[in-house]
């Protein structure tokens, strides 16, 4: 079984899926947190895949788009842990059900 | 000097005035105080007064004005000013000394009263606007004086306000004179439009100087005259003299004051000052304005000496005389003797004002009795008023070499003699001497002679400070008549800017026989028809109907109340009923008009507008309910809805592509 570039967007998709249904069904906010890492290697899985089934998979852009990306999400998982450690200490919780602050 | 002299001019009324103000800030009971406050301001006046006088002693005519800038509206500023001439001079001097004679008197006749301060108050105010009317030098400022004298007149005739006959008297008096004042106001306006000012000399640009005169040309007539309606109603003349003698109402000394120094002769003055508008375009001495005058006072004079026949209220005598000596002055400033008028104005201003005094002496004497039929045989028990009026009734009869009313009254029949018109105004004139002499007889003889009467029971000489002021009076009465005589006319020298000579053959002269023939003749009579004793008057018994008439003043009043009162009754009641049902009601139909315009717009408001505001609003929060539902807070819900919203995109675009 050949690699093509449908598989790679079937595995990409699943992938984003279930992170998408992490963070949509998981209660606990590091979970969620999870959840959204996954989708974000479900969207670089896209970029590389992409980039390999181009018209032009010499010059590494999409590699390097990739590793931006996983930078920021590397910031982006500290500021998330850091907010869920403040929300924790305010709140003495990390379930977002009992979280509703955002209303209003 | 002169230029400083004049320019404070206006201290002379200003000092009355302010110390009337003062005492009316005093306290009822500080009486010294207010006397002692309105007689020292009525000397500083008089000082003065007799200042400015010396500065008109000169051999040419003296005039010196000062005008300035009262106020400017748009292009045009407002001037008024102060005139320092002979005219206004010897009008200061006789105002202020007799008005401190009066203020004197006062003292002594009102001492009882217990609304002293007031009346002093009062008093001075009086004095200091009618010394306002003479200096003024705008016709402007001397109205604003003449309503202010008007003012003053009506608080001190209704000064006794508690009597009912006083207070009628008062709006009498003040509603009477205003009538006139129309007039003069109008003819205000119609000078200010024709000549452009008010001012009555300016250098040339006065409305009295020749440019203006020529400016006004024909219209200076009727000017004149409408001036001359306001003169009617001060003055007291025919047809608007009935309220002179309801004055009597007012206190003594107040009378004294209208009759002598103030009101009344601000009437005379005023033709007087304003004299060039009524001789401008002369023929021959002779203007329709100014045969106007004549005959007025023709009428007038002649018709007051009558109906003081028929009088018995000692008071009102003196005022029917005042309205005829009034008539005698209009009809020689008439005739062109403006000098033979003022000086009779003058002289009839002390033995006016010493008649009146007298009369109040005697009042006050018979514990305020005014029928003179119930006086009598006062001669013995009050001496110095007695010969004090005597004075006083013989300069008034005209009796010539001692008494200055002699003197001026000669004049003015001299004048009158030499009118060019008609010699009709002459020999009523000299019927109307005859009757003055007559009726002053008459009261003289009821009062002072023969038995005593009912009134005279405890009769008592006044106190000094009420016979001072007689004596002082009787003196200048007497001693005026020294600047009089033909010998050496110096007051009519002055007045007429001319130079006087002492010539003692001008001494004798027809005239002087002429009236003191008449003079002679009335009093003779009088005491002919008076003389012996009798319980009814021997005119009313000789000629009861006639006396009925002249007894009833002629009863103008009855004629006025059936036709001006019972006019302005009418047009009153019409106007009432015009309120009540016409007005009224269709203020009514436009109020109810507004009050259907209000329900409509009140439904309109409450089903239309509120009702869509309402339905709004509760719209507005219905849907708030529902978006605050989805707004739950929950991070998962939000997401959910992005999740739902993008493959719901998704599945668009996959459709539509």
């Amino acid at each position: 079984m050949t690699p093509t570039l449908q598989l790679f967007l079937i595995v990409s998709a699943t992938l984003f899926s279930i992170g998408l249904l992490a963070v949509l069904s998981r209660r606990h906010a590091i979970f969620i947190l999870i959840g959204i890492e996954m989708m974000l290697a479900a969207a670089n899985l896209n970029f590389i895949a992409f980039w390999r089934f181009s018209s032009h998979p010499q010059s590494p852009t999409g590699v390097m788009v990739a590793i931006f990306s996983i930078a920021i999400a590397a910031a982006e998982a500290a500021v998330g842990l850091a907010l869920v450690i403040a929300v924790y200490r305010h709140y003495r919780t990390t379930n977002v059900d009992q979280l509703d602050q955002l209303k209003g | 000097m002169t230029r400083g002299i004049v320019a404070n001019l206006w201290l002379i009324p200003v000092v009355p005035l302010a110390a009337s103000l003062i005492i009316l800030g005093l306290a009822n009971s500080r009486r010294n105080a207010a006397a002692t406050l309105a007689i020292f301001g009525q000397i500083v006046a008089l000082a003065l007064s007799i200042l400015a006088f010396s500065l008109t002693l000169q051999p040419h005519s003296f005039r010196a004005v000062h005008n300035f800038t009262w106020f400017t509206f748009g292009e045009n500023g407002l001037r008024i000013g102060w005139v320092l001439d002979p005219l206004a001079a010897a009008m200061l001097v006789m105002i202020t000394l007799v008005g401190l004679c009066i203020f004197v008197f006062s003292v002594g006749y009102m001492a009882e009263d217990k609304n002293f301060t007031r009346f002093f108050a009062y008093l001075s105010f009086f004095s200091g606007t009618m010394l306002g009317v003479v200096i003024a030098n705008s016709l402007l400022l001397l109205f604003v004086c003449w309503e202010l004298v008007g003012l003053a007149s009506y608080l001190l005739i209704g000064f006794w306000i508690e009597r009912p006959s006083a207070a009628a008297a008062a709006k009498k008096a003040f509603i009477t004179t205003r009538i006139g004042d129309l007039g003069f106001f109008l003819g205000i306006l119609w000078l200010y439009s024709g000549s452009g000012t008010l001012l009555f000399y300016d250098d040339g640009r006065g409305c009295l100087e020749s440019a203006a005169l020529v400016a006004l040309g024909a219209s200076a007539t009727f000017v004149a005259l409408l001036i001359f309606c306001g003169a009617v109603g001060k003055s007291g003349q025919f047809p608007l003299h009935v309220w002179l003698p309801d004055a009597m109402e007012g206190p003594t000394p107040v009378s004294a004051l209208i009759h002598a120094a103030t009101m009344v002769a601000a009437g005379v003055f005023l033709v007087a000052r304003v004299y060039p508008l009524f001789s401008f375009g002369a023929v021959n001495g002779v203007t329709p304005s100014l045969t106007v005058v004549v005959s007025i006072g023709v009428i007038t004079a002649l018709m007051a000496s009558l109906i003081a026949l028929g009088q018995f209220d000692i008071k009102r005598i003196l005022a029917y005389s005042t309205v005829s000596q009034l008539g005698l002055m209009m009809v020689s400033l008439g005739v062109g003797g403006v000098a033979a008028g003022m000086m009779h104005l003058i002289a009839h201003g002390f033995f006016k004002a010493l008649l009146f005094l007298g009369a109040g002496s005697v009042i006050h004497g018979c514990h305020q009795e005014h029928d003179i039929r119930k006086m009598g045989g006062l001669r013995g028990l009050m001496p110095i008023t007695f010969l004090t009026y005597a004075v006083g009734m013989m300069t008034l009869s005209g009796i010539p070499f001692f008494f200055s009313g002699g003197w001026t009254k000669e004049e003015i029949l001299h004048a009158t003699l030499h009118w060019p018109a008609s010699h009709v105004p002459y020999y009523l004139m000299l019927a109307g001497v005859v009757l003055t002499a007559l009726y002053m007889t008459r009261q003289m003889i009821y009062i002072f002679f023969g038995t005593r009467r009912i009134a005279s029971e405890g009769a008592h000489e006044s106190s000094r400070v009420m016979t001072m002021p007689l004596i002082a009076l009787a003196a200048c009465s007497i001693l005026f008549s020294i600047v009089l005589t033909p010998t050496w006319p110096w007051l009519r020298a002055y007045l007429t800017g001319e130079r006087s000579q002492f010539d003692i053959a001008q001494l004798i002269q027809p005239m002087l026989f002429v009236s003191l023939a008449l003079a002679a003749a009335g009093i003779g009579l009088g005491f002919a028809i008076y003389g012996k004793a009798a319980e009814m008057d021997p005119l009313e018994r000789a000629q009861p109907a006639l006396f009925r008439f002249l007894k009833n003043k002629m009863w103008l009043d009855e004629l006025y109340d059936r036709t001006v009162v019972a006019f302005s009754r009418m047009a009153a009641h019409l106007s009432d009923w015009m309120d009540r049902y016409v007005w009224d009601g269709l203020v009514r139909a436009l109020g109810g008009l507004g009050q259907i315009f209000g329900i409509l717009s009140d439904n309109f408001d409450e089903r239309g507008i509120n009702a869509g505001v309402d339905e709004a609003t509760t719209g507005t929060r219905d849907l708030g309910r529902v978006m605050s539902a989805w707004h739950s807070g929950q991070v998962q819900n939000y997401l959910r809805v992005v999740g739902v919203a993008v493959l719901a995109l998704l599945i668009l675009y996959a459709w539509l592509t």
